[in-house]
């Protein structure tokens, strides 16, 4: 494969385009609302309506709107398709004989779709997933071209550092910076992995990113491989993807038949594998050096750090971990240049942030923002506000490790540094919002429980700890507790976080601590009278209030 | 390797190794495992593989694995207990997954829950005494868009409500009060 076949498979492809495009989301969240059934049909109704010359059927990734599934969109004239059961698809297919349909149609003029700004998901929900021409076509793989041929793994490594990019799996470490240590590091053998073990309850941008435009994620791993000198990549994918497993499986088959992976890619002297790893249900292996351990083929368990996987990764050589939408960042950044991608966002901050919108929101789905929007913006102008005349009353970031920022707080810009000042952070992108009807320390019970579940058991202010702590929140839940037991919360939840080996003790309170913070009253409201205080003399004793 | 274990290991170990008995399974499972070149780093792949095909791992089938991929059988039971999702005891004839990731937490998945107890009168992880119907629960299926959702039988379900879970069970329970009545 060299340059020229890549524009020709291309340019064939553009040609063969027809007229009229129905596009049709195949993502899982649609799947299970019986899209491909719904694709079945329009192709039917198609045939039937014999306009197989002038229309195509298109199953592609997400189209973001997840609550209004299955979701179909015809081209050119921009119409969008709501709630489509299979009978619907020979009144969609009329619309374009100049029909009616009574279907119900989405507005693309939405705040949810015009404040959008795509760069991870350009191709989602325009693409085919399950055929490389149509990544080709949408000048896919010309990135990989550009740096195998035309810049050295020094200029790609200074790219990157220039365009600002921080890592998106929650941390926001400068990716630049990474990528150059691991190059830096001395040793033969260098591994590139992939973290899609996107284990946050309430995050799906991960999952759609890989279900709806697999091959960015490959190339943008090829270039990070040559950019730190490796050659063989991980995708260590949830087992609860399977779409996305598949999909990338697929992906994978294609790019290597094409010279995309593989040897001598683009007939330069660089070679790069990538083999999917599957996870077994370990929310912990999304912490790397745990993850790292499950790549070959161990328990899950984290390590101390130093050294950084960047020294001492995977079978201890120097290794790259990065999440999903960082490495489908690299790709736009290496096409479109680092001073186009750092004209984005906030000073700190750059580019844009994919969010999973969900829970009592109107619009749930997915969202891709530039950094610095306000939450205010995305929660009330592209949610549309609590559903059933609701109103919000917190939004929660960062799953288990990060926290809940109040309502009144929701002038924040979202960026790296605002959200850790609100004690909350960024994390992978799950934001789900909460109405009245929410009762927050249930909320910090529910995390509390989970970090529980999922601790490794390693070590013990971690195993130990979550334990306690959850029997606290019982306790206060069950109206048995004292403002004693309050005290004693706070106490273990410092001493928690300071303490843990990973980043899961780490941030196991965070959510306890920040509902603490901003919900108080809902944990007074629920705690006993402490009659027998520490001298048994009927004194109410008040726990020291943090600053 | 054999003449190390002691006696009564040796004999379950020469029953393991001798285990292509006819089970075609073991044979699907082997071949699966040369592919990996029976590395050890492969192992939760070959886990994988091994629960898709037997529906659980029992001892026997562990230490299957842990003398084929030349692994201390504590290795290998220490990583199928580890993983939530490797089941060691068999499940019912259906499953039905219920989501508790946080975007169906706020919209009633413990609801869900206590709607299928009822019903099936079985707690999370546990299967009915008529071997039917297992409940699990899921950590998060990335199905938030469409919360709250359940898995029933490999099927995602979209936005679920305690009536129409505790029926879709009750359906599968349906013949097994039945069957007793008949006895």
């Amino acid at each position: 494969m060299d340059l020229n076949e890549l524009l020709q498979i291309k340019e064939k492809e553009l040609a063969a385009q027809k007229p009229h495009t129905l596009r049709c989301c195949m993502a899982a969240g649609c799947m299970s609302s019986n899209s491909q059934a719904v694709k079945d049909g329009l192709e039917k109704a198609v045939a039937d309506a014999g306009l197989s010359n002038q229309v195509e059927v298109r199953g592609v990734g997400c189209m973001k709107l997840c609550c209004q599934g299955p979701l179909v969109q015809a081209d050119p004239a921009g119409a969008l398709y709501e709630r489509v059961t299979p009978p619907d698809a020979a009144s969609i297919v009329g619309t374009l004989l100049g029909g009616a349909t009574h279907v119900g149609k989405g507005d693309p003029h939405d705040p949810f779709f015009t404040k959008q700004l795509s760069i991870v998901l350009a191709n989602s929900g325009v693409v085919d997933p399950e055929r490389i021409e149509s990544y080709l076509a949408a000048d896919g793989y010309t990135g990989l071209h550009e740096v195998l041929h035309e810049m050295t793994p020094k200029d790609v490594v200074e790219g990157l550092v220039k365009s600002g990019l921080r890592g998106r799996g929650g941390a926001g470490f400068p990716t630049g910076l990474k990528w150059g240590t691991v190059a830096k590091s001395p040793g033969e053998k260098k591994y590139v992995i992939c973290n899609a073990d996107e284990g946050d309850p309430g995050a799906f941008m991960d999952r759609s990113v890989l279900e709806s435009d697999p091959h960015s994620v490959l190339e943008g791993m090829a270039i990070a491989a040559y950019a730190v000198g490796a050659d063989q990549g991980f995708i260590y994918v949830r087992a609860e993807y399977p779409l996305a497993i598949s999909r990338l499986q697929t992906a994978i088959r294609q790019a290597k038949q094409m010279g995309l992976l593989g040897s001598a890619i683009f007939e330069s002297p660089f070679n790069f594998n990538i083999d999917i790893r599957i996870g077994a249900g370990a929310f912990v292996c999304g912490e790397e050096t745990a993850l790292m351990a499950s790549v070959e083929g161990k328990r899950g368990t984290p390590r101390p750090r130093p050294p950084f996987p960047a020294e001492s990764g995977l079978w201890g050589c120097p290794t790259l971990i990065n999440n999903v939408e960082t490495f489908a960042n690299v790709p736009a950044i290496i096409r479109r240049g680092a001073d186009w991608f750092a004209s984005i966002g906030t000073e700190k901050s750059k580019g844009t942030k994919v969010f999973a919108l969900a829970g009592k929101i109107k619009n749930t789905g997915l969202i891709e923002v530039p950094m610095g929007t306000r939450l205010r913006d995305i929660v009330e102008q592209m949610g549309g506000g609590a559903p059933d005349g609701g109103r919000i009353k917190a939004v929660q970031t960062g799953g288990p490790s990060g926290g809940c920022i109040p309502a009144d707080a929701l002038d924040t810009p979202v960026d790296y540094e605002s959200l850790t000042k609100l004690g909350s952070i960024m994390g992978s992108g799950g934001m789900i919002v909460m109405d009245q009807t929410t009762n927050m320390v249930e909320i910090a019970r529910f995390f509390m429980e989970f970090c529980m579940d999922e601790s490794c058991g390693k070590c013990i202010p971690c195993r130990a700890g979550t334990v306690q702590m959850h029997h606290l929140l019982t306790k206060i839940i069950e109206r048995k507790a004292t403002l004693r037991d309050l005290a004693k919360l706070e106490e273990l939840c410092d001493m928690v976080k300071h303490t843990s080996l990973c980043g899961l003790g780490q941030t196991a309170p965070n959510p306890t601590v920040s509902t603490l913070r901003f919900f108080r009253h809902e944990y007074l409201e629920l705690l006993q009278p402490d009659t027998h205080g520490p001298h048994g003399n009927g004194a109410v004793t008040q726990p020291p209030v943090p600053a | 390797m054999l003449i190390t274990l002691a006696k009564h290991k040796r004999k379950t170990a020469e029953q393991v190794l001798q285990h292509p008995s006819g089970d075609k399974r073991f044979k699907i499972l082997d071949t699966h495992m040369k592919r990996h070149q029976f590395k050890a780093d492969a192992l939760i792949e070959i886990l994988h593989r091994a629960q898709e095909l037997f529906g659980y791992l029992d001892n026997d089938l562990l230490l299957y694995i842990a003398y084929s991929l030349k692994l201390p059988a504590s290795r290998v039971y220490g990583v199928a207990t580890f993983y939530h999702f490797f089941t060691l005891k068999p499940k019912g004839a259906h499953t039905c997954v219920v989501c508790l990731g946080t975007a169906c937490y706020v919209k009633g998945a413990d609801k869900l829950i206590a709607a299928i107890q009822d019903v099936a009168r079985i707690k999370p992880g546990e299967t009915t005494p008529d071997n039917q119907v297992s409940l699990l629960t899921a950590r998060c299926i990335g199905a938030c868009g469409i919360a709250p959702a359940a898995v029933y039988d490999g099927t995602v379900t979209p936005r679920q409500t305690p009536e129409s879970a505790a029926e879709k069970v009750k359906g599968w329970l349906s013949h097994g009060p039945e069957r007793a009545a008949a006895n």
